[in-house]
């Protein structure tokens, strides 16, 4: 985008400021009406799953309630406790927000439509997801109060957990694409499947893999069913307890948006990003975005559907699931991938 | 311009957090302080082009270790009045492994500008390939020059695991684990039945 501002007479340096702040204009402010009318989604989906009507009132079907919920949150008095650590109670939620946001500059919406191509663009989402889970531990401590306080240690060791599987299993797809830029990553998925299907899924060695990247994914954004930093039922609602007005918007805001981004990752590393899903020459006709768009909607049903159907994990089944299954088998697969590529590719 | 600008930026920020971590007087904090350090010495690697080492750097000491430091800080009863007391008796200590420390610096830098010393075993023809990316010249020297190395490493981190985890296993004899295996072969007809007990009766257990 940076040519794009040059040929109208700027020096290289301000183009690339100027490219650069709207490219994250570009990403960022999309990104935040896609998270409310993600929320909308979302309490549609699980409302049809329980037989209920959901958001009805506000706009044509509903349509606006994300934003007069955002309103009313706005409007609110907000409220610090007099026991908490000021500085880092309020910190916390912008830590959260921030990150949310940062990793979605290496997620490519099209061939060359990304705002970082930066080599290390999986690294640096995995750098980021690891960052998410500052905002958490910080509100918990600096509540100071007992339920946060639970909820930060839950959340500390579970996301530590689910990252090691993780980080093996994007392992498995960077040998496979034999990159770690994300742009390179979709190119690699083009006509995988027996050159007609787009996306390592079809794979045979690596779908058990997105299989596992899903569940991990799910317990990474803390949702159901390991939405164990904020259960209701034993820690009133975790660490956003003590949050009132914007705070506790912004922390609905950030997990909404890490929501999307993990099912941005999903349809990026296994099902081939903004390619089409089968490499017919018609299909090409869509643009690359929406069908990213497309996957990650698909994605975000997958999330909400198990939200809606699957009770909550115990808190020792969840690490069992991480350190015991998880984090073997994809060890396993590691060697199994790796070996499978010496075997195929290098003789 | 802005490379200059983002250096110094990254590198005052590393010293003054890096001041902070040791000033402060919450632990807590010190530990925060230690993370924003990290990050900004990661910011330096980057500026040097060392991309791959930055999001190392930032993976394993500020995703992982530094979590840790946390868990164990934020759960940690510090009584400050019994932490400070010492400040005197031990400020001569202190003073000395500051000095030494000071001594070593110092040495280094000489030593480092008087001549490069060659570690390893490479060869005069063997110039950095700049066109490579990290991670393809990492891997190279990893797991090429320099792989028994990188393997006794790697076992020597294994063998250290293995002996934390004897170290603190305790088996407990009265402990009940669950068998994940037995619950899930457990059949409805295993484990309940239908009766039809007389009125009065009960029911056989």
């Amino acid at each position: 985008m940076s040519e794009t501002f040059q040929t109208w007479g700027l020096t290289y340096e301000w183009a690339w400021f100027l490219a650069t702040v709207a490219g994250i204009l570009l990403i960022a402010l999309p990104l935040m009406l896609a998270v409310a009318m993600i929320i909308y989604a979302d309490r549609k989906i699980w409302a049809a799953m329980a037989l209920r009507k959901g958001p009805n009132v506000v706009g044509p079907f509903g349509l606006l309630q994300s934003f007069a919920d955002g309103l009313k949150v706005f409007l609110q008095e907000t409220i610090v406790p007099s026991a908490a650590n000021k500085g880092l109670f309020l910190i916390a939620p912008i830590i959260t927000f921030t990150v949310a946001l940062l990793a979605w500059a290496v997620i490519p919406f099209n061939s060359g439509a990304v705002l970082a191509d930066i080599n290390v663009g999986l690294l640096y989402v995995l750098a980021i997801s690891s960052l998410g889970v500052y905002g958490v531990v910080i509100a918990g401590w600096a509540s100071n109060s007992k339920y946060p306080f639970f909820s930060a240690m839950r959340a500390a060791a579970q996301m530590i957990s689910y990252e090691v599987s993780i980080g093996f299993i994007l392992i498995c797809v960077v040998l496979y694409a034999n990159s770690f830029n994300m742009n390179a990553i979709v190119e690699a998925q083009r006509g995988h499947g027996l050159g007609l299907v787009n996306g390592y899924w079809f794979n045979l060695l690596l779908f058990p893999l997105w299989v596992m990247f899903l569940i991990s994914s799910l317990a990474e954004t803390a949702r159901a069913p390991f939405d164990l930093t904020e259960a209701e039922s034993e820690l009133v609602a975790g660490y956003q307890t003590e949050y009132s007005s914007m705070a506790f918007a912004l922390y609905w805001l950030g997990e909404y948006a890490n929501v999307l981004l993990m099912c941005a990752l999903n349809a990026v590393l296994f099902f081939g990003g903004w390619l089409p899903p089968l490499e017919l020459e018609i299909l090409y006709w869509v643009p690359g975005w929406l069908w990213l768009f497309a996957k990650i909607f698909f994605f975000f049903f997958i999330f909400s559907w198990v939200k809606a159907t699957v009770p909550r994990y115990r808190y020792d089944q969840l690490m069992r699931l991480g350190w015991k299954v998880f984090l073997p088998l994809s060890l396993m697969f590691v060697v199994l991938v790796s070996g499978w590529l010496m075997f195929t590719r290098y003789g | 311009m802005i490379q200059v600008l983002a250096f110094y930026l990254f590198a005052a920020l590393t010293i003054a957090s890096a001041v902070l971590v040791i000033t402060s007087r919450n632990p807590v904090h010190s530990v925060l302080w230690l993370i924003v350090a990290f990050f900004n010495a990661a910011g330096l690697m980057v500026l040097v082009g060392a991309e791959f080492i930055a999001m190392l750097l930032v993976i394993v000491y500020v995703g992982a270790v530094a979590v840790l430091f946390l868990f164990v800080v934020m759960m940690l009863d510090i009584d400050f009045a019994s932490l400070r007391a010492g400040f005197v008796k031990n400020f001569p200590l202190g003073l000395l492994i500051a000095l030494v420390l000071l001594a070593e610096l110092i040495f280094g830098i000489g030593a480092y500008q008087a001549g490069r010393i060659e570690l390893g075993t490479g060869t005069a023809d063997q110039v950095p390939v700049m066109a490579e990316s990290n991670i393809a010249a990492i891997g190279q020297l990893l797991y090429g020059q320099y792989l028994f190395l990188f393997e006794s490493a790697g076992i020597i981190l294994l063998v250290a695991m293995v002996g934390a985890i004897v170290l603190t296993l305790r088996d407990r004899k009265d402990s009940r684990p669950q068998n994940i295996g037995k619950q899930v072969r457990r059949r409805p007809q295993d484990a309940t039945r239908n009766v039809k007990p007389e009125i009065g009766q009960g029911v056989q257990l």
